[in-house]
């Protein structure tokens, strides 16, 4: 059983995804408690994963013993397997949201939902595992489609928002497979590993640079990287809340995983690699200034949360490009940092407008006195957005500046800088009008928090990203140093 | 067989440019076009696109099936097809279908609520 735990983290969602909405019509509870127990399953079993490939180095796994390049291989090291952590935890973590969301207004629709969820869920965690070009792209679709189905359910506008971002997400897969047949013509694999190796010998050529950047485009657009974002700010806004806590939270920073395996491992050291780290790099700074202005122009707050993640995407890129240990170190912690808070204010964010019908910054006049607890998660996440110690934010922005300085990129310092001032003028309006601002009509308004399980995960959230706070010494050195390529450490 | 000089995977550039010209045709579609239903049908002939690419790599002149039919003949790996990216284009028109099922979903629902598939007039509504 343990020999087949890297398939079985995938398959596990995909079969409760399958049972979920038979059980669903007759007992919506049941088939709840189905999909938690799968996404248990999924989140145990890739602590063990990590656990594992931690001790023991990275762990090759045989689709049903075809032996590799010719089968597809599941790879697990410190990389893969914390990326898995990361969405099964999220996954639960929302799904558990997703009940008290639901069960209150629609609990017929729980099986069908959760359904999606769960396929959802599979997709995004077969991306990370895979060790193949073409499978990772079945995956991004599974993942893709099942997104959109879930998208669209937020009502009319979001299924206007919805269609546009299946027509462009749909492109970009499209870009991406274009990219992966440039590469399976010139070299005959679609193993990553073996790639690697045949791509050496193949030599410069316009087919090898018109693939990589297919396939960095491709990832790009799918990661909501500036000026590829476009699809982004509507879906965010329109969704259901329980799904664009986890979408925001995940689904961006996946394919921005997918973009570091495949341009430091895959094609580590390949020139096209290095020419698309700096095209992506300076799309990265220009995303870090750009989304951190159009943050603070909107009236909206899930608006302003989606734009805000434009500016964070844009920091993950930047550590991207810049390629030293340091920098990719807070890099990749921006991804875990980013993943929790955004999970957690979207969370709150949707709690609140689903509470009080609120959805505007000027709304959140009072918030602190009618949902304190919950306001007070949104603060602890908002605060590691902006990056102010002893929060997770505060160390994934401090080791990509030390990385900036070292590089000597002073334009991305800059942007850092301003961007960082840019986010805190945007939070400090919400905290000025949640917890400064007295409104008479508001001093007798009772304290109405939202329901446990929807106030619970936002809480752990929270907590969470103190913890990765505090505890970020052994974090990095156990885990994040050893998911680098073998090149760069 | 044909010259052995062109390599495995030559047999002509044709395939080249209607792949060229079909992905041109579907972007330009999904962009310009007014109508939801023309964009998404803009969308299938850019996935299209992406499929003719890969089955043209598999092509070769005067090769056959992959099929070993009698047993004991050497197997001249020149003389078969290379059926691998039929298999992947097959999952990418699964892919397709799916992506076309779920987007025909969302526009019945549009067209249920706004009365119109037109961009102009759908964006009108929504700024009401």
């Amino acid at each position: 059983m343990s020999a087949h735990l890297p398939v079985l983290v995938v398959m596990v969602p995909l079969l409760a995804a399958v049972v979920v909405p038979l059980l669903g019509r007759r007992s919506p509870g049941a088939a709840h408690a189905v999909t938690l127990t799968a996404l248990g399953f999924a989140l145990a079993a890739s602590g063990l994963l990590l656990s594992a490939v931690v001790t023991g180095g990275v762990w090759r796994y045989e689709l049903a013993g075809w032996a590799p390049p010719w089968g597809i291989e599941y790879v697990l090291d410190p990389l893969s397997a914390g990326m898995m952590v990361l969405v099964s935890f999220l996954a639960l973590a929302t799904s558990i949201y997703a009940w008290s969301y639901l069960s209150a207004s629609d609990p017929q629709r729980i099986g069908i939902f959760d359904s999606l969820y769960l396929l959802l869920v599979t997709g995004l965690l077969g991306i990370v595992a895979t060790g193949d070009l073409f499978n990772l792209y079945v995956f991004l679709e599974i993942s893709a489609i099942a997104a959109y189905a879930l998208l669209s359910t937020g009502g009319e506008r979001a299924t206007v928002a919805t269609f546009r971002y299946l027509l462009i997400g749909t492109v970009a897969a499209s870009c991406y497979l274009l990219g992966v047949g440039f590469l399976y013509a010139l070299t005959g694999t679609l193993n990553m590993a073996d790639l690697t190796a045949r791509l050496a010998d193949v030599g410069e050529s316009p087919a090898k640079a018109a693939g990589v950047s297919l396939i960095v485009i491709g990832l790009a657009i799918k990661a909501a990287l500036f000026p590829f974002h476009g699809w982004q700010p509507d879906v965010y806004t329109y969704a259901p809340p329980p799904v664009t806590g986890f979408v925001a939270a995940v689904m961006t920073k996946v394919s921005a995983y997918a973009i570091f395996r495949v341009l430091y491992f895959t094609l580590g050291g390949e020139p096209a690699a290095g020419s698309a780290l700096v095209f992506l790099g300076w799309a990265g700074v220009i995303a870090i200034v750009a989304g951190s202005w159009l943050a603070l122009s909107q009236t909206d707050i899930r608006r302003m949360l989606a734009y805000s993640s434009v500016s964070q995407m844009g920091y993950i890129f930047f550590g991207f490009s810049l390629g030293s240990p340091i920098a990719l170190v807070g890099a990749l912690f921006h991804v875990l940092n980013h993943a929790v808070v955004k999970g957690c204010l979207f969370l709150v964010a949707g709690g609140v407008g689903w509470r009080t019908g609120v959805s505007s910054v000027a709304g959140f006049v009072g918030m602190g006195r009618r949902l304190p607890l919950s306001m007070l998660a949104f603060a602890v996440a908002a605060v590691s957005l902006v990056g102010l110690p002893p929060t997770a934010g505060f160390f994934s922005k401090w080791y990509l500046l030390l990385g900036a300085f070292e590089a000597e990129a002073w334009i991305g310092v800059g942007a850092v800088v301003v961007s960082t001032g840019l986010s805190a003028v945007y939070f400090f309006r919400i905290f000025e009008r949640a917890f400064v601002v007295a409104d008479d009509r508001l001093s007798s308004a009772q304290s109405n928090d939202l329901p446990v399980g929807m106030l619970g995960p936002a809480l752990v959230l929270a907590a969470i990203v103190l913890l990765l706070g505090l505890f970020q010494q052994p974090l990095i050195t156990h885990v994040l140093q050893r998911a680098l390529p073998v090149a760069v450490s | 067989m044909t010259d052995d000089m062109e390599g495995l995977w030559s047999v002509g550039t044709a395939q080249y440019f209607l792949t060229t010209v079909l992905l041109m045709v579907g972007l330009y579609g999904i962009v310009a076009r007014q109508h939801l239903l023309r964009k998404l049908m803009a969308m299938n002939i850019l996935q299209v696109a992406v499929i003719v690419f890969f089955i043209a790599l598999s092509a070769k002149s005067g090769a056959t099936v992959p099929v070993v039919i009698e047993d004991g003949l050497e197997i001249n790996v020149a003389s078969y097809v290379n059926p691998l990216p039929h298999a992947l284009m097959l999952t990418a028109i699964v892919v397709s279908v799916s992506t076309t099922g779920v987007a025909l979903a969302l526009l019945i629902r549009i067209r249920r609520r706004y009365g119109t598939l037109s961009e102009t007039m759908l964006l009108a509504k929504l700024r009401e």
